[in-house]
């Protein structure tokens, strides 16, 4: 038999919870601006068909964009997901939803990184 | 965790149907259907159906509630004391929003039925009358009164009169508990994160000026569900019946911790 106290202070405070509130809403501003700008630079690009949109990825600046967006845009999501997982799911469903999450988010990156290091580096 | 349907003990049942009394005015006849549930019975839930003569008692749901229990069905229960907004106790969930009974005007209602049940997504103890022992729990975990280090002064803690000011919105919580059992994700996750009433007293004592415990308390909250729970729905807002802001309460607790954080 538990007393009420006792179920309430639980484990105690994890301590952290910060970085991720910090990191959600500069991940946002950030969004805020670099969304309209790939996209406006992208969909600008494809009026010069295949190549237009590979020069324009190959381009430093066309990189540093389409890099900064995925990567702010994969951490929000990130961020975003754990959050409705905590919310909704409870024990090893909870565990293995932010597993999935960590990888599935790592990956998206990952391959994101890889194809425009293709895109620029590659012959 | 989420919980979306009621499990197979909690649905509820049609009820029973007290009829007008005779003699009334039809003009003043109002059906309240009214949440039953008898642990003792081991029956489900039921909703009561009560006619009433509206004309025979005060303007209030409570007076409603209170007149069932004199003059209709003895066994009603529910929580009451002081019947003008003070003490707490009557919070019910009435016309679908979390309120206490005795200043909720049944003249606001506009549905030509009037829905009472008790606040949701508790255990409920007895027809209106939820468990809040762990809602009181939480209460308690906040340490609400002043900590110091420095040894105490002669006569008192001295506050200016824009410290004090600060207080304000925050001291008048009377913890009816509309604003937690209003929050979705107080419903999945009441276990773990403290609520509203239980994070505006902390911010309470966080911002009082004679307080030595900041960053004490702040270590208690830092915390990916005690606090950070909390997703702006700001439903606890809405109900307040003091008409407090415990989401402000929240975002300002946000904003200390990232500062701390730098």
């Amino acid at each position: 038999m538990r007393t009420s106290y006792k179920n309430v202070t639980g484990l105690g405070s994890a301590h952290k919870g910060v970085e991720h509130y910090v990191k959600q809403r500069v991940t946002a501003v950030a969004l805020l601006v670099l969304i309209p700008l790939f996209l406006l630079q992208f969909l600008s690009s494809f009026t010069s068909g295949y190549n237009g949109v590979m020069a324009w990825l190959g381009s430093p600046f066309g990189a540093a964009v389409t890099f900064l967006c995925i990567s702010a845009m994969v951490v929000h999501m990130r961020l975003g997901v754990q959050t409705a997982i905590e919310d909704y799911f409870g024990g090893f469903l909870r565990t293995l939803g932010l597993w999935l999450n960590n990888l599935f988010s790592l990956a998206l990156w990952l391959t994101a990184v890889y194809a425009l290091i293709s895109i620029n580096f590659g012959s | 965790m989420v919980q979306l349907t009621l499990p197979k003990n909690s649905t509820i049942k049609k009820g029973k149907h007290w009829p007008a009394p005779k003699g009334a005015d039809p003009k003043n006849v109002r059906a309240f259907r009214i949440y039953r549930y008898d642990p003792d019975s081991g029956k489900n839930p039921r909703w009561d159906t009560f006619d009433l003569d509206t004309s025979q008692f005060g303007p209030m749901a409570l007076h409603a509630v209170i007149y069932i229990k004199d003059n209709v069905d003895a066994s009603l229960t529910f929580r009451r004391s002081c019947r003008e907004g003070v003490c707490g106790s009557c919070s019910m969930n009435i016309d679908g929003r979390n309120t206490i009974a005795c200043t909720k005007p049944l003249d606001e209602i506009k549905s030509k039925v009037v829905n009472i049940s008790p606040l949701p997504h508790m255990a409920v103890i007895k027809d209106l009358v939820p468990d809040l022992n762990n809602f009181y729990a939480q209460h308690a975990a906040m340490q609400p009164y002043l900590k110091t280090t420095t040894a105490a002064p002669d006569k008192e803690w001295k506050q200016s009169i824009e410290d004090r000011e600060k207080l304000d919105g925050l001291y008048e919580c009377i913890l009816c508990a509309s604003c937690s059992t209003a929050c979705p994700s107080y419903w999945w996750n009441g276990d773990k994160y403290l609520g509203p009433a239980a994070l505006l007293q902390a911010y309470r004592w966080l911002i009082d000026s004679r307080d030595e415990a900041t960053g004490e308390r702040l270590d208690e909250l830092e915390d990916p569900f005690r606090l950070y729970r909390c997703h702006t729905i700001m439903n606890c807002t809405q109900v307040c019946p003091k008409g407090l802001n415990p989401a402000k309460a929240i975002g300002e607790i946000k904003k200390m911790l990232a500062e701390r954080a730098g």
